[in-house]
């Protein structure tokens, strides 16, 4: 085995910020008054918030003490299943840079603006091709916001037709984001189980639908890492009942190029920019989670719509069918450059490649870690692939023990325990940016834990021993929340 | 591909362990006719240079400071961004990191959002606040809904000087859950008129927005009182944040939950995204709050550390009983306003506060020199409303020619006020080109 990655070095200490400081000090180039002082009456007014006072050498090696104590894609692998954390080009944070982008202002008239109107515009083109669909919104600033967007033109669909259904089939490899948006939008979610195989059958889904199902949410490829073979036949039944198909489309990275949701089924799909499209997950968001549909909801997306009037971009708000607004302005602009500028430099054939290397590199950690970890379901995956800690229960080591200890030897442990459906689930999507050195590395430190778990599994129980705190007491946090300082 | 590292034989050699002979084969459970035949209609792959130049010249295209001088605000606002803050908010460590499920890989992360949280808290005068939402219009969506949870009531009642856009959101959240939107409406000084507020009945809450989209300074505490005697919320939002270095805060003024835009605080424009939702609330209401959450806590050694808490609340444990489908915050955004908070500091907020108002009171004072005719009389702080002449769209339209934009018209939102428009100085604008703006519409 090459030398562990995981290591001891260096790291500092820093205080909480308003530890730090002296009265007096900033950090911030105040513009110089070159008007009058004209103060408001001082019933209106205060002394100003509590901060601390801090120079910019202060704020500098605090947030680079900070940065210190994080692990990102940028310093070595990080598998979380369902998360998608594929390297973010450079390029493309440039690009989002640029003072024409950065600096816009959201309520600029159109003709001012054409330059961020024309990416919009082909980017909702791009996406409808990636996915099959006639119509794109990109205004939902996230995944879940993408699904609470989808439920309501779903709502507003049936509404349309005069009629209002109360539920929503929900498969049990769902995201948790599924059932809650369901219940936002007023539906209640029907749980199905997922057959033998770990897919939908068309028989469950038969069993359920009726005319007050409003339609199926569906994660595919779903959050096993599996195929939903059965997709074109559970479309036919929701539709026979004229149900609507939601795809949950947070998995698309395995599928690029190789299926297009809207030939096989699907009336709507979300997409996650910060997953599919590389822009950077950023410690937790922004996201983006523009929302794609076929031509018969297409006057149900919210508005404004970017439309192409005479070789101009305008921004239309004449759809009376719409849903409205689900954000202020135009959703996370920034996010989009990122992801148009990945889509223009991969071009069509990597991203399938992108697609069919994500999926390769899945199912070769799956087959070189099969006899390690229990496999839950012993089929081809896709972008992803499901253990479990079946195997390593008898010397009472659990899943979060072998995730500690991963950090170790400097890696960012996959998902664990979600999906839900598999008992202390480990589930690893190494994504198509990954080379075979890394994977190799990775599936080597995993055999090697397990090895430790036989021999001694104290070293699994007291991991991680080389981060910047050691295991962290998440029962204590929540029966005495401290939540500010 | 630059940023797919596998060569032909590496590919060779893990197809051979995967037991397929190409890459297609790794594809067999997804059925035949649920395969796309042909190549995706997309344009072809550009090199770094080229998306360089394809990317400058639109991005060119945009009307943008410092070759505009745009004098609008609306829920957007032109601040300075410190070098250091864009410099620090890019380390890759945060930039490429994700949700800190693995509290100890991830401290960086939660100890700035725990941070985040109380300086957050501590502008806003309230005891706790989230780890950031979407936007300020999302963050009052989720706000009402939280009211609605917690009181058990049916309707709630929102000033029509709440952001017309904010207002439009919160309609798409409510419509199909049968909860009700009233709107009240406002006077002739430019405030929310509240005497309304007695006719109406099962209200959750109260919102207003302060300063409101007129820009002017609402009597909160009034407000606050009236909703209290109402037994309902009382849900003060806000687009400016910068406001609160200066004004008395929603809390000391009677706030249960405070909810707003915190993209003043070191966040680029970014033509409206990403942005800041900020929330925050008494801490009576921690556990009706939506979103995450960090909280501190201690090793195995004792020694003082941070995770993300009370997810007991949220939709990966609880599923559809959660108290909100979000999933991610906007982590980054929240960390650019901590980083920006932490370089402008307590001192330094309240100065570049009180020179965002006074150059705003400038320009109001010079307009009304020149004979224009300022719409409302109440207090306000960086941004206020002026009634040009019946043909103004004409000079607008020429000083949009000279790259100035003054303000944002009114009428297609309070369509009342025709031939009004909301101004906002920051302190980004220099008296000179004040002057400059207000001299070019003389003429």
């Amino acid at each position: 085995m090459k030398e562990s990655l995981g290591t001891t070095g260096l790291i500092l200490n820093e205080p909480l910020l308003w530890e730090k400081g002296k009265k007096g000090r900033c950090g911030f180039s105040i513009p110089r008054r070159d008007v009058e002082s004209c103060p408001l009456d001082e019933d209106l007014t205060c002394e100003g918030p509590d901060f601390p006072d801090l120079s910019e050498v202060d704020v500098v090696r605090h947030y680079t003490r900070l940065s210190q104590w994080n692990f990102g894609v940028d310093s070595g692998m990080y598998p979380l299943g369902s998360c998608t954390m594929k390297y973010s080009p450079k390029t493309n944070e440039k690009q989002a840079g640029l003072s024409g982008f950065s600096g816009a202002h959201p309520l600029l008239p159109a003709n001012l603006s054409q330059g961020a109107l024309k990416i919009m515009f082909e980017f909702e083109q791009y996406l409808a091709e990636i996915t099959g669909m006639d119509a794109t919104t990109l205004q939902p600033a996230a995944g879940a916001h993408g699904e609470l967007t989808g439920m309501l033109l779903i709502y507003a669909f049936h509404k349309s037709k005069g009629v209002r259904r109360s539920k929503i089939i929900i498969p049990d490899t769902a995201h948790g984001t599924n059932p809650a948006s369901v219940t936002l939008c007023g539906y209640r979610p029907v749980s199905v189980r997922s057959n033998e195989q770990g897919i939908l059958s068309a028989e469950a889904i038969a069993d359920v639908m009726d005319d007050d199902t409003a339609g199926i949410m569906v994660t595919n490829p779903n959050t096993l890492g599996l195929f939903e073979e059965n997709i074109q036949k559970i479309a036919e039944i929701v539709h026979s009942k004229d149900g609507l198909v939601y795809c949950d489309g947070a998995n698309m990275n395995a599928v690029m190029g190789i299926v297009q949701m809207g030939k096989i089924g699907v009336d709507i799909i979300h997409l996650n920019l910060h997953k599919t499209f590389s822009t950077p997950h950023g410690g937790g968001g922004p996201g983006s989670g523009p929302v794609c549909v076929k031509r018969h909801l297409e006057s149900f997306l919210p508005v404004p719509r970017v439309i192409q009037e005479n070789g101009r971009f305008i921004l239309a708000e004449n759809y009376p069918e719409s849903i409205d607004k689900v954000s202020a302005f135009h959703g996370n602009f920034g996010v989009m450059i990122k992801a148009y500028s990945y889509i223009r430099s991969m071009g069509p054939k990597n991203l399938k490649k992108a697609s069919q290397l994500a999926v390769l590199n899945a199912n070769y950690i799956k087959e070189r870690l099969k006899r390690t970890l229990h496999l839950a379901f012993d089929r081809p995956c896709m972008h992803e692939c499901v253990f479990s800690d079946k195997y390593q229960v008898a010397h009472k080591v659990m899943t979060l023990d072998m995730a500690k200890r991963l950090m170790d030897y400097g890696f960012h442990p996959p998902t664990i325990y979600f999906p839900l459906v598999v008992n202390g689930a480990i589930m690893i999507e190494p994504t198509e940016t990954e080379s075979k050195e890394d994977l190799d590395q990775y599936i080597e430190a995993f055999k090697a834990i397990v090895n430790e778990a036989r021999e001694n599994p104290d070293l699994l129980h007291e991991a991680p021993k080389s981060c910047k705190v050691k295991r962290l007491d998440e029962a204590a946090a929540a029966r005495k929340p401290c939540l500010a300082g | 591909m630059l940023y797919l590292p596998h060569t032909s034989e590496e590919i060779a050699s893990m197809l051979k362990v995967v037991g397929v002979d190409d890459l297609d084969g790794l594809f067999s459970t997804v059925p035949e006719d649920c395969r796309l035949r042909d190549n995706l209609n997309l344009p072809e792959a550009l090199s770094e240079w080229e998306l360089n130049d394809h990317m400058a010249s639109i991005s060119g295209s945009m009307a943008v400071s410092p070759e505009y001088k745009v004098f609008m605000g609306a829920g957007s606002y032109e601040h300075f961004i410190p070098a250091s803050v864009s410099y620090l908010l890019g380390r890759s460590e945060f930039v490429t990191s994700y949700t800190p499920y693995q509290p100890e890989m991830s401290q960086g992360t939660l100890q700035a959002i725990y941070e985040y949280q109380t300086l957050v808290a501590r502008l806003l005068g309230m005891e706790i606040a989230t780890a950031s939402h979407y936007d300020g219009a999302t963050a009052l969506a989720e706000s009402l809904l939280m009211a609605v949870r917690i009181t058990k009531k049916r309707k709630v009642a929102i000033s029509s000087l709440i952001h017309p856009l904010y207002r439009r959101v919160v309609q798409t959240y409510f419509n199909p859950t049968g909860y009700e939107v009233l709107e009240l409406k406002y006077l002739k000084n430019g405030m929310t008129d509240f005497t309304k507020l007695d006719e109406m009945d099962d209200l959750a809450a109260v919102a207003v927005q302060s300063p409101n989209f007129l820009g002017c300074i609402e009597n909160l505490q009034a407000i606050g009182e009236r909703a209290h005697a109402k037994k309902a919320l009382f849900i003060s939002s806000f687009t400016e944040a910068l406001a609160y270095g200066y004004l008395k805060n929603p809390g000391s003024q009677g706030a249960d939950i405070v909810c707003g835009e915190g993209q003043s605080l070191g966040i680029p424009q970014a033509f409206g995204g990403p942005a800041l939702g900020i929330l925050a609330s008494r801490k009576e209401y921690m556990r009706s709050l939506p979103g995450r959450l960090v909280g501190q806590t201690k090793d195995l050694d004792g020694k003082r550390g941070f995770v993300l808490t009370l997810a007991t609340r949220e939709q990966h444990i609880r599923r559809e009983k959660a108290t909100s489908n979000i999933c991610t915050n906007n982590s980054l955004c929240a960390l650019a306003a901590a980083m920006y908070m932490a370089s402008v500091g307590g001192t330094g907020i309240r100065e570049l506060a009180r020179l965002n108002h006074d150059k705003a009171e400038y320009l109001k004072k010079e307009l009304k020199k020149a004979g224009f005719k300022i719409s409302f009389d109440s207090p306000t702080f960086n941004e206020f409303v002026v009634e040009f002449p019946p043909d103004f769209e004409v000079t607008y339209k020429r000083l949009l020619e000279r790259k100035i934009i003054a303000g944002l018209f009114l009428a297609p939102y309070y369509p009342e006020l025709a031939n009004h428009y909301l101004l906002c100085v920051t302190e980004t604008k220099s008296m000179d080109e004040m002057d400059e703006l207000v001299s070019k519409l003389r003429n």
